[in-house]
């Protein structure tokens, strides 16, 4: 085993142990096929959860969108994003001569899965914002890859804005049914049926 | 065959847990051979008898593995059991952002000195750290977080659970290292007995109220408990007591008063249980994961919780 598998083991470990991190797979089951993932974003934490809730053998090939200028700034953060989750690194300030969607579109091509934020920033106030368009423009893209929303429960408890210690507190990851973009669905329809389906997800007030 | 009574103490404990499994393999083989013969009516009951059997290998398990340890082993495997139920305990308690302080207090430094203090058998500070120290400091850490809303009712809930899930489960492994005269290295034995007289309270209150059919004394929180059932489960937790009092270091009579003590007790940890769940919206955690993904570890150690302390002071009391 190399280092970076035992990070990830023991980073994956420490999740359940604080979270549980449970998966609920409602819509479809955990299966090797290219996917993008899609869910509401409220911490820090969320890709971790999602990651850990992922059986192990999907890991390796499901990977999170980093900034690349946070997450290359220094040694260990680059070591951890490249060698553990196997980011896809992808830059913040938007330049002229590039399209910030090209290192997804590149995973894709390679047939790796994503788990992506649409929301763009983390939201608190417990219904997620507008989806950006970078959905939208994959699944145009790729209309054979799986679109798979997922809702986030409970994290914001776990570590609330501006604290560094997380509390042991049970949370679920639930995912949803596969969706598709239809044929002559125009953008802002599609990125509102997404967050829809997303919204479903979230589990009743007992 | 020799008499175990005049065996070592190390082979009368390995003669408990040949026993114990021995017993569970066997009811795990007519499970098992039971379901092949079954049809598909009692399939769901087949499933929940087969959950709560794996519930009862791991809980046996951690038995052993937490004797085969020694003390430094029973506190760590009792110590991530009392994390477990603590942490499903704040799940369902809908703790506020002002909370958070508190609750890293509650779980990275109350609960493993409490363990900590078990593991060194220093049992005169153990009972009074949580219930004196932390009961203080807890409010403290609160009101420095600055959140005057719903204080009393959010600490009142921190508080509880660490005495619960963590001061009331300390008591096991408390158990499993006390040193009594005349009984020195037995302490398995004492918490093999605690166990056993809770489970059997717990489930012949049960039979006893779905076989007579009583009238529910508190329709509200749970519909099998009523006080003849009690009284039933009390009984029986007594005469099973009795029966094992040879593991105890007291004659059967005062085996048979301590057993329905902590029947009892375990019997009431239970029903208040049910009443948190039914404050919390939770009807049935089962070990199917509900909403919050609680998967009802906390339902399963509520009766020791309750019941071991009191156990616990019974016996040290009586020496």
């Amino acid at each position: 085993m190399t280092r970076a598998e035992a990070m990830g083991l023991l980073i994956a470990f420490i999740a359940r142990l604080i979270t549980g991190a449970q998966g609920h797979w409602k819509g479809c089951a955990p299966k090797a096929e290219q996917r993008i993932y899609f869910a509401n974003h409220q911490s820090h934490l969320d890709w971790v959860l999602i990651w850990a809730a992922l059986p192990e053998e999907l890991r390796a090939q499901t990977r999170p969108i980093a900034a690349k200028d946070y997450w290359t700034s220094s040694r260990f953060k680059h070591w951890l994003t490249r060698e553990v989750f196997n980011a896809v690194y992808v830059a913040r300030q938007r330049t002229d001569d590039q399209d910030p969607l090209e290192p997804l579109v590149e995973a894709l091509r390679n047939g790796d899965s994503l788990v992506i934020f649409p929301e763009g920033t983390r939201s608190h106030k417990g219904e997620p914002m507008p989806f950006k368009s970078g959905l939208y423009h994959l699944a145009s893209q790729f209309p054979e890859v799986a679109l798979i929303p997922a809702w986030i429960d409970n994290v914001q408890r776990v570590m609330p804005k501006g604290e560094v210690v997380p509390v042991p507190i049970l949370c679920t990851v639930t995912f949803g049914a596969p969706m598709q973009l239809e044929p002559d669905e125009d953008k802002r329809a599609f990125l509102e049926r997404a967050r829809a389906a997303v919204m479903t997800l979230k589990p009743k007030e007992s | 065959m020799t008499d175990p009574r005049g065996w070592d103490v190390d082979a009368q404990i390995a003669l408990l847990f040949v026993a114990l499994f021995g017993v569970l393999a066997l009811v795990s083989i007519v499970v098992a051979l039971r379901s092949i013969a079954d049809d598909d009516e009692t399939a769901q009951r087949q499933i929940q008898l087969r959950r709560d059997l794996r519930a009862l290998w791991l809980g046996a398990s951690v038995f052993w593995v937490s004797w085969m340890l020694g003390p430094v082993g029973a506190t760590l495997a009792f110590g991530v059991i009392s994390f477990l139920a603590l942490r499903e305990f704040i799940t369902l308690a809908h703790t506020r952002r002002g909370d958070h302080r508190g609750l890293i207090l509650a779980f990275f430094v109350v609960l493993p000195l409490q363990y900590g203090i078990v593991g060194l058998q220093r049992f005169d500070l153990f009972s009074v750290f949580i219930p004196v120290y932390v009961f203080l400091a807890i409010p403290v850490v609160s009101a420095l977080a600055g959140d005057p809303e719903r204080f009393l009712e959010r600490n009142a809930k921190i508080q509880w659970g660490i005495m619960v899930c963590v001061f009331g489960l300390s008591h096991a492994p408390a158990l499993l290292l006390l040193n009594l005269p005349r009984f020195g290295g037995r302490g398995a034995f004492l918490l093999f007995f605690l166990v056993v007289v809770v489970a059997v309270g717990q489930i012949a209150q049960e039979l006893a109220s779905r076989a007579l059919r009583l009238r529910p004394m508190v329709r509200q929180i749970d519909r099998s408990f009523s006080l003849r059932a009690f009284a039933a489960g009390v009984a029986a937790a007594a005469v099973v007591g009795a029966a094992f009092f040879w593991i105890t270091p007291v004659e059967p009579l005062r085996a048979a008063a301590m057993a329905a003590l902590a029947g009892g007790c375990g019997t009431l940890g239970e029903l208040v249980m049910r009443a948190l769940k039914k404050d919390a919206g939770v009807r049935y955690w089962g070990n199917r994961s509900s909403v919050t993904g609680a998967v009802g570890l906390l339902d399963r150690v509520a009766p020791l919780c309750f019941a071991a302390p009191i156990f616990f002071h019974a016996v040290r009391w009586y020496f």
